[in-house]
């Protein structure tokens, strides 16, 4: 057996891994449902990603109000210390043990020293990662001047440093337009955006921005090379077929002295698939019942950990819901186990969660389809559901209320189709 | 005449409008489906204006800058002149979030994170 460290023990009903909206918003909740919480988070500051967006677009359906990310951020934290919330920054979490049912252990350093805490339920909302150059496959002098759409956001918006005056940026989805509007307002010189895809990535009010500051949009293309001595100096543009083939002969450079990469966001997964909490290949977080709860009892799931979300509010949403789940699992010493509904993904459905469903509530769906389309039905044929929609696009998750009534009059499963109306 | 076509961004319709425009005039708008749509899309092509931000280098507080916007959307054309200004801001902590940091040509700027 492993002998027990000595470390300093603490014990609660609830940690909270991650600090972020998700993270936030189900330890502000826990604790007006009565529950012993601590939430923990290795940043130095509450709010995860929200500080360092200073756009605004955040918070319409939550606060019925237009924010930037830091506002958002800040009421929450404001909420949580008016509560009286325990928290600690600056605390990384290095591993969940899940010993039984009501019995985790979560490890974290801090800059007092390692600690652990007993805990009845997690929940785990420690956001995505970024997919980095290697990983799209860009080869070349491994120069400086590559960077991630979120450090260089983090350098330009939390530390006031411009990354770089020429800049080439990889992915035209929300996070790549906004990152361009940024490096445009501060002087930079937006050389191209270029997108693999024939579509923009973003939405509409975020597409607007090429044009505001006149940005070449190269779609159907993708960068390929980095050439550099020290710094970045060029980068290798080649156009794609309707496969995503690289077309021959078709490549040509563009000078830049600063490359970002844009290229989707990632759940962050890691420590739960040490634990071997089930993930799903096509949304890389875990696949939960509609209490969030993972393969593994008494771990929930919410935020960005769970799927990639465009708006805050349902990461919020997810936040609460994850700790009323926490909640009913440690009141009832465990989710009760039944027959749940599976849900499949039908025609042009990329993603979708959650994946099985109980019946006893009313749930939100979150999907999103494989491809762009005009004049859809959104349709369940098992329960004879059917929302039409004018549009539907990859870049915009949709959320789908299915009341417990009509979960009941499926079998053992759902199935969730986009199709033309 | 020109012809000026985007996606409207009012609601998550998108609609595609096109406007057409000639001495300065609105002659034509075709493609949405509503009136806030058409006004949206006359505003763009006539006086077009956006909600800017930006961060101020602040001094004494926990991270080194304070996040900013207007208060009120600015002219578009007018934005380079007021990213300008705001190079010359330097703050000092305390700053609270929602407090008006500066003003420029009657529009405030407000902080929107604390320091
Ligand atoms: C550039 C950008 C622009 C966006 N714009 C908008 C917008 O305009 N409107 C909108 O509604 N939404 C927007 N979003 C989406 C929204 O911001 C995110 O969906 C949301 O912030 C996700 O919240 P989260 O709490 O799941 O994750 P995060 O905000 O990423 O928080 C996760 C937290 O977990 C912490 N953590 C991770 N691992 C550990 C560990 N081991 N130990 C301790 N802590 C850990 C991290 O430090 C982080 O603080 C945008 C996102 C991005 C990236």
């Amino acid at each position: 057996m492993e002998p027990m460290p000595q470390i300093p023990m603490l014990s609660y009903d609830v940690v909270v891994i991650g600090g972020g909206p998700a993270g936030m918003a189900a330890a502000a909740k826990a604790k007006e449902l009565g529950l012993n919480v601590l939430l923990l988070d290795e940043n130095d500051y509450l709010g995860g990603i929200l500080p360092q967006c200073i756009h605004p677009g955040f918070g319409i359906h939550y606060f019925k109000e237009e924010l930037t990310g830091p506002e958002f951020a800040s009421r929450l934290a404001k909420h949580l210390v008016e509560l009286g919330v325990e928290y600690k920054t600056s605390a990384r979490v290095l591993e969940i043990k899940n010993y039984s049912d009501l019995e985790k252990v979560v490890i974290f350093t801090s800059p007092t020293g390692v600690y652990q805490v007993w805990a009845k339920a997690v929940i785990y909302a420690a956001g995505a990662r970024e997919r980095h150059a290697f990983e799209i496959g860009i080869v070349g002098d491994r120069v400086s001047g590559i960077y991630t759409a979120g450090e260089a956001q983090t350098l330009m918006d939390i530390y006031g440093v411009l990354p770089g005056k020429e800049v080439v940026i990889v992915g035209s989805g929300d996070v790549g337009l906004i990152m361009a509007r940024r490096f445009a307002l501060e002087g930079a010189k937006v050389k191209a955006v270029i997108e693999l895809m024939p579509y923009p990535g973003g939405l509409a009010r975020n597409v607007m921005i090429l044009r505001d500051f006149n940005i070449p949009l190269y779609l159907s293309h993708k960068v390929v090379e980095v050439r550099g001595k020290g710094r970045v100096q060029g980068v290798k543009v080649v156009k794609v077929d309707e496969n995503l083939n690289e077309i021959p002969g078709s490549e040509f450079w563009i000078e830049a002295d600063t490359l970002v990469i844009s290229a989707g966001l990632v759940p962050s997964v890691k420590k739960l698939r040490k634990i071997g909490v089930e993930i799903d290949p096509a949304t890389g977080g875990p696949v939960v019942n509609d209490r969030l709860e993972t393969s593994v009892p008494g771990i929930f799931v919410a935020g960005n950990a769970l799927l990639i979300n465009d708006l805050v509010d349902y990461v919020a949403e997810q936040g609460e819901l994850a700790a009323e789940s926490a909640r009913e699992f440690i009141e009832k010493g465990g989710i009760e186990s039944r027959k749940w509904v599976k849900v499949e993904k039908g025609q042009n459905v990329r993603l979708i969660a959650p994946h099985y469903l109980s019946g006893d509530r009313d749930v939100y769906l979150y999907l999103r389809v494989s491809r762009p389309m005009e004049d859809v039905e959104i349709r369940i044929p098992e329960v004879g559901k059917r929302l039409r929609l004018p549009v539907v696009k990859p870049a915009e998750m949709r959320r789908l209320k299915l009341k417990a009534e009509e979960i009941q009059k499926a079998g053992e499963k759902l199935t969730v189709e986009v199709v033309k109306a | 005449m020109k012809a000026y076509r985007f996606t409207c961004i009012v609601c998550p319709l998108g609609c595609s409008i096109e406007v057409e425009v000639e001495n300065g005039e609105v002659k034509e708008v075709r493609g949405c489906k509503c009136p806030r749509g058409m006004e949206w899309a006359i505003q763009e092509v006539t006086s077009p204006k956006r909600v800017v931000m930006s961060v101020v280098p602040v001094e004494g507080g926990a991270l080194p800058t304070v996040s900013v916007k207007t208060a009120e959307p600015v002219p578009k054309e007018k934005i380079p002149e007021l990213m300008k200004f705001l190079t010359k801001l330097k703050l000092k902590a305390p700053v609270e979030i929602g407090q008006v940091v500066a003003e420029w040509k009657g529009i405030k700027i407000v902080a929107t994170r604390g320091a």
